[in-house]
């Protein structure tokens, strides 16, 4: 039945035209501007991180006609406006701008790296309009404006190494790719591994056009490490997984990644030749088994039918983020900026497909669930999830109860 | 009279672009105003590569690697003084410097065309490689830190001069930004109109023939290097400030590329048709991001070849030629018969050097 | 020891990928004087190949070695009939723009037809040993691809008719058709064979990265560092240049890491070209090919 009514949206919306900027805006059908309540988007549905982004933004046109199938906000319709920044910077700057002075949207979600995040921030604190930045990351900003509902290194790393350490050995060797989130989720790893009473022996850092790892791969050898710790990053660097597996290391040396299958198709993309066994921890796997999971799947598998996403912490987080924003938003009883940051700060928690996610008001970052798995497969399977975890990486630097004017973006030291 | 023939072009130039820096923030949104300012910005990086090439005819596949370094001085020493009027400045001297040093590594060693091209690209390729490698906390200049991939937040937005926390507002930006780019074409054609820009046309149309003649061939191209790559610095200046970012990508391969394609698509050996072409160009890349009807790249890649085999000159010289063709069909044969033909000839070389 | 082994076998792995990247570049810049920007799209093409054919059953090696080179010789064809033909004579930089444009048009349709998704072909050959090392075999393989190709291209250029007509025709078109040969179908017959090569090339490379339309942008620069610096003797210059800017880069990642090692290479090319302005071959061994 859900099937069939968005088949006839689309249909209408077809037919109507595609002058408008998106799908989503059509499939909720012709509203009174007034009416309306404007939601922005920004995600790279083009270029090298289309990967990650067009799941987010379609999550979120998903999470947008949900909230509209149950009457709207505030009585009112919500409408989508959605940008594709094309993988590259000038155009965040570009529609970060539009969607707060043009289009005059109530929030904006998007933004993908690090960078992308620290080009969006500055803009939309400018012009006051609320951003919701939905991806994993390196920790550390502390800015009122901005709420981060994406796992920090601190609640992911630790369940990650400690498994490691208890299960394979003490000795570890990290590769990590050469940029901020690289460069602090090494500092972290080595941080709990020497905690755990282990060592790294060696941590190398690869810029991310990095496609021949045959000397690295010798020189792991001749280490002789008891775990490879990945915190590779892109699609040169699968090549990595690739000539691992194809020096026969696979099956010599394991391996656990803090950032495999965290928002691209690694999973489905490698053979279970060249990735079973591999072990990560993360805020949200597709085959977390609870029912609020399932239901969530099933739902956006019928409202996709042709193109289902696959589902990552990134698209995962994006919806949780929208259901966060639409729940401050009825409790102010606005859309207000300042009025919704106020109910956000009351420590607003919702239960999303992940588990139960809980604002922390000091940090405007999440208390969320933490799930470890392995492949099998090509399939993740969930060894363990953690209730609850703090990001206590941004809170030992940013307290926005005391501060609340700070704006900025910590980087974290060890 | 003499002297408005031969400068005609300029003239109307100068004339329209100072219509439209006032003239535009008196009818378009802030919005509007902000997004014009980037194409202004560019548009200044554009000129740098159509002096030294179209002028100077120096090939230079590496123009990036000035803008890119303009922009990390200026967000370098922006951070740290606070105050943006000297880094500023900075942001144009540093990297002239820098292109005098490189100029005189490759004129003194006598490379040319296709060789010094490949000498501009990798340099700007091994600039894009270490800045990308900055990614780690040792890499930090005062309080800057260089960042590496994901590149420096928070560059200061630009302040009246010498009055630090006193920032621009956007419209003032544009006429800033605006008032630059015309100082700059107006400062290039008052320069060719000397000794220096004459000799700089001669060495380009045959450079043993200037050297003969007694000119230092090489110290010459080394200035006109160095004041493209001030020029290029400048706008990279400006570009950091716009976006209050600066990453690696500034030293990228595409951003060359970019530039020389404006160069090329608007008219070698002009310096308004670069500057149109960037414009247009700029603005597809945005429209084919809002309205998605097709793949960004196909577009852009059938525009360029097209433009290749339809307009080999590139576009202004191009345009020109049909207008005159059009204009001497439809206007009435004036008495003399040989002044049409002078006008002409004067337009072109008003316009079109 | 063991360790001397693999580091000796990696550093000619490096060589061996540099000269199978530039080998194609080698004949239609060095050869032809077509500023090739679309390189690296040739190259993808043929991963794209190696990739949709494995993912249709057929053998690898068949898909490797002889579907990328003729798939992409015949693509080279049409785009030689349909585009550069036009800018022969023409300035040399006119061909820059254009293949510019070809370039993203190319990188456009493939995004539009198969999308933008990294994929991959798993490396045939698997690993072996050395002393407590283990490699992989495909390492080897490379090598010996790029010592076969290079030979390859050595003897058909010098004794063969067809080489002998190529470089005649590319040295003076005129001379060449007033003997009867037709310069329109030898510049035909070489930009197809240039842009088969760089198709074998990509099929090559395809088991080793990640498989999208963008990826030819990675090996465009150091394709073009390696022509030019090797200088207008061919093969010889293709060798020379992806021996000395291979070995340095692979050693320096050894030393140091892989940011080292590309920075090494280029540096030494900065420098080489001050030194040698007309490529390696500009000053040592002049008269080969």
């Amino acid at each position: 039945m859900n099937k069939m009514m968005n088949r006839r949206g689309f249909l209408k919306n077809a037919a109507l035209g595609a002058t408008a900027l998106t799908t989503a805006s059509m499939l909720t059908g012709v509203a009174e501007a007034a009416d309306e309540i404007l939601i922005g988007g920004i995600h790279d549905e083009s270029g090298f991180l289309d990967i990650a982004g067009q799941p987010m933004a379609q999550v979120m046109r998903f999470a947008v006609h949900e909230l509209n199938e149950k009457g709207g906000l505030l009585g009112k319709q919500l409408k989508l406006v959605d940008y594709d920044s094309q993988s590259n910077m000038q155009l965040y700057t570009q529609y970060a701008q539009q969607l707060a002075l043009k289009d005059k949207v109530a929030v904006v979600h998007g933004g993908i790296t690090s960078a992308s995040r620290e080009v969006i921030r500055p803009v939309l604190r400018r012009f006051k309009t609320l951003y919701f930045y939905n991806t994993l990351y390196e920790g550390g900003v502390c800015d009122r404006n901005e709420i981060s509902t994406g796992t920090t290194p601190a609640q992911t790393v630790d369940k990650l190494v400690d498994y490691c350490l208890k299960n394979w050995g003490k000795k570890i060797y990290t590769l990590a790719a050469d940029y901020n989130y690289g460069q602090i989720t090494a500092a972290w790893v080595k941080k709990f591994t020497e905690e755990g009473g282990g060592e790294v022996v060696q941590t190398d850092f690869f810029p991310l056009d990095v496609t021949n790892f045959g000397p690295t791969i010798s020189k792991i050898q001749a280490a002789k490490p008891d775990v490879v710790m990945s915190v590779l990053v892109g699609s040169a660097h699968l090549s990595f997984y690739r000539q691992w597996a194809a020096a026969g290391m696979q099956k010599e040396i394991p391996m656990a990644s803090t950032t495999y299958g965290a928002g691209g198709n690694e999973v489905i993309l490698m053979t279970p030749e060249e990735s079973n066994g591999l072990v990560n921890a993360l805020g949200y796997f597709q085959e977390v088994d609870t029912p609020e999971n399932n239901a969530w799947r099933k739902k956006i598998e019928a409202f996709f039918p042709d193109k289902t996403p696959l589902l990552t912490e990134l698209s995962c987080a994006t919806y949780e983020g929208v259901l966060l924003w639409a729940k401050a938003v009825e409790m102010a009883g606005t859309t207000d900026r300042m009025k919704v940051i106020e109910a956000l700060e009351t420590g607003l928690s919702i239960d999303g497909p992940s588990g139960k996610v809980t604002i922390d008001p000091k940090t405007h970052h999440v208390i969320r669930n933490v799930h470890l798995a392995v492949i099998e497969d090509r399939k993740w399977k969930v060894l363990n999830t953690f209730n609850q975890v703090q990001p206590a990486d941004t809170q030992a630097v940013c307290d926005l109860e005391k501060n609340p004017n700070d704006n900025k973006h910590y980087i974290i030291k060890l | 009279m003499s002297l408005v023939k031969g400068n005609l072009g300029t003239i109307v130039t100068m004339v329209i672009g100072l219509a439209l820096m006032f003239g535009l923030p008196m009818t378009l949104d802030m919005f509007a105003i902000m997004q014009l300012t980037l194409y202004v910005v560019l548009s200044i990086f554009a000129v740098s590569l159509a002096y030294i090439w179209g002028y100077g005819g120096i090939f230079c596949f590496g123009q990036a690697s000035f803008f890119g370094l303009g922009g990390y001085v200026f967000a370098v020493s922006g951070i740290n003084m606070g105050d943006t009027t000297v880094p500023f400045l900075l942001s144009i001297i540093i990297p002239g410097l820098f292109a005098a040093a490189l100029g005189y590594f490759m004129f003194y060693g006598r490379l040319t065309d296709v060789y010094m091209g490949v000498v501009t690209l990798v340099v700007s390729l091994i600039m894009f490689k270490l800045i990308n490698h900055t990614a780690g906390p040792e890499y930090t200049i005062g309080e800057a830190r260089l960042g590496g991939f994901n590149g420096m937040p928070d560059v200061p937005v630009l302040n009246y001069p010498f009055q630090p926390g006193e920032f621009m507002d956007p419209v003032h930006i544009f006429y800033f930004a605006m008032g630059l780019l015309l100082a700059v074409y107006l400062g290039l054609k008052l320069l060719q109109r000397t000794k220096f820009g004459r000799v700089t046309v001669a060495i380009r149309e045959n450079e043993t023939r200037a050297q003969l003649l007694g000119y230092d061939v090489r110290l010459h191209k080394v200035l006109v290097f160095a004041i493209g790559g001030a020029i290029a610095g400048m706008g990279g200046g400006l570009y950091s400030t716009y976006q209050a970012f600066i990453d690696p990508n500034a030293f990228a391969l595409v951003m060359s590329a970019q530039c020389l394609i404006w160069v090329m698509v608007g008219g070698l050996g002009t310096l308004v048709g670069p500057v149109i072409a960037c414009c247009v160009l700029q603005y597809l890349t945005v429209w084919l991001g809002a309205v998605e009807i097709a793949n960004n790249n196909f577009v852009l890649g059938v525009i360029l070849i097209v433009a290749v085999l339809v307009l080999p000159r590139g576009l202004l010289p191009s345009l020109q030629d049909y207008g005159l063709m059009l204009w001497n069909r439809v206007r009435p044969k004036p008495e003399g018969g040989d002044t049409a033909t002078a006008d002409a000839a004067a337009t072109r070389a008003g316009a079109g050097e | 020891m063991d360790f001397a082994i693999i580091v000796v076998l990696e550093v000619l792995s490096a060589i061996g990928t540099l000269v199978i990247i530039s080998l194609g570049l080698a004949i239609i810049f060095g050869m032809m004087r077509v500023i090739n920007i679309a390189h690296g799209e040739f190259l993808m093409l043929g991963a794209y190949t190696v990739l949709l054919s494995v993912k249709a059953g057929v053998n690898i090696w068949i898909a490797m070695l002889v579907l990328a080179p003729l798939v992409v010789g015949v693509i080279g064809v049409i785009i030689e009939r349909c585009l550069i033909q036009f800018l022969y004579g023409a300035r040399m930089l006119d061909t820059l723009l254009a293949t510019w444009g070809l370039s993203l048009f190319i990188i456009g349709a493939v995004t539009i037809v198969f999308g933008n998704t990294v994929e991959g072909v798993s490396s045939p050959l698997g690993g072996f040993d050395i002393g407590a090392y283990k490699m992989s075999m495909y390492t080897i393989f490379v090598i010996v691809m790029a010592a076969v190709l290079l030979l390859g291209t050595l003897v058909v250029l010098k004794f063969t008719k067809l080489g002998l007509i190529a470089r005649g025709t590319m040295q003076n078109a005129g001379m060449a058709a007033a003997l009867g040969v037709s310069p329109p179908k030898v510049y035909m017959v070489t930009f197809g064979i240039g842009a088969a090569l760089t198709g074998l090339a990509g099929g090559i490379l395809a088991p080793l990265t990640g498989v999208v339309p963008t990826m030819g942008v990675a090996f465009i620069a150091k394709a073009f560092i390696t022509v030019i610096g090797g200088g207008a003797a061919m093969v010889a210059g293709t060798a020379t240049a992806s021996g000395l800017f291979g070995g340095i880069s692979q050693l320096a990642t050894f030393a140091t890491t892989p940011v080292w090692g590309d920075a090494a290479l280029l540096f030494i090319a900065v420098i080489m070209l001050r030194i040698l302005p007309q490529g390696i071959t500009g000053k040592f061994f002049r008269r080969s090919i």
